[in-house]
């Protein structure tokens, strides 16, 4: 068995957006783990938080940050949580053992998905340049997160603040497109 | 384009959507007894209506989650959308005849 594991990411070695007004960074190797379970459940609801620390967001298109976790609402019956690099794995355990018996699902999907964090003072028109939904601050503001798609990559975005920064979940085999996409769209702004 | 509105995540571009034909099929409890033409019935033909139609879609791109939605086939104006299980909003005749939603 390999007792030594190099990590390695779809975005090693990519060129970075060129100017100063859109900023483009991976969050390496983030934890990540999908939660199912019924929200109606309130048996599920408290082990959950007991071990999250922060109750699940229920409102549609919320996320919560506390601690150590970063909680977003997916659907009606699923959440996303990001951690640390390797948080997962005491995650995954600490939930499985909290939702013993009840009808749940936790999967580590750590290495299924990248993330990578836009931001700067264009990244919402970079973001435009892609995807139906609607950035405008009226529609989209920070403390939400939404399932979209960002040309034709299947995406979910969730606003960070008003710089305004954004953290953009993707499939892993759909990684160095959505960069090279965003890298290309930010050029016209400098 | 159409604008669809997901129960959960509101109005949203037609392309972040599939839709799966006509909704509230409900499959026969007893298929054994069916005659071909009967079983035939309920695989393939469909209502296929110029006017409102009722259809399963599903938010693919946001929250996966599948719904119903009613809309105009010949006007394409979507009257509304509701979850699985929840009755279908009423279309007023008006509405029908304004064209509008």
């Amino acid at each position: 068995m390999a007792n030594h594991i190099v990590k390695v990411s779809p975005l090693d070695g990519l060129a970075k957006p060129a100017g100063s007004n859109v900023s483009l960074e991976e969050r390496r190797f983030l934890g990540k783990v999908t939660l199912r379970g019924n929200p109606e459940n309130k048996d599920f609801l408290s082990k959950v938080k007991d071990v999250l620390g922060v109750d699940l967001p229920l409102t549609p298109l919320t996320y919560v940050a506390g601690g150590a976790y970063t909680v977003h609402w997916v659907g009606p019956d699923e959440w996303m949580i990001h951690t640390q690099e390797d948080g997962e794995h005491a995650l995954v355990l600490a939930l499985r053992e909290a939702l013993e018996g009840i009808h749940s699902q936790v999967v580590d999907v750590s290495d299924y998905y990248v993330v990578m964090r836009l931001s700067g003072p264009a990244a919402r028109e970079v973001l435009a340049k892609g995807s139906p939904l609607d950035f405008h601050p009226r529609a989209f503001r920070a403390g939400m997160v939404s399932g979209t798609r960002y040309a034709n990559a299947t995406i979910q975005i969730s606003q960070l603040d008003d710089q305004p920064s954004y953290d953009v979940q993707v499939r892993w085999s759909f990684a160095e497109y959505l960069w090279n996409y965003f890298v290309e769209a930010a050029r016209e702004f400098g | 384009m159409l604008l669809i509105e997901c129960p959960w995540c509101g109005e949203r571009d037609q392309t972040e959507f599939t839709c799966h034909g006509e909704a509230h099929i409900v499959r026969p409890k007893n298929p054994d007894e069916l005659t071909d033409e009967q079983w035939g019935d309920y695989v393939f033909f469909r209502s296929n209506p110029k006017g409102l139609h009722k259809e399963r879609w599903v938010h693919d791109h946001g929250c996966r989650r599948w719904f119903n939605v009613v809309r105009h086939t010949h006007t394409d104006i979507v009257y509304g959308s509701y979850k699985p299980g929840e009755p279908a909003p009423e279309v007023s005749e008006e509405a029908l005849k304004g064209g509008k939603k």
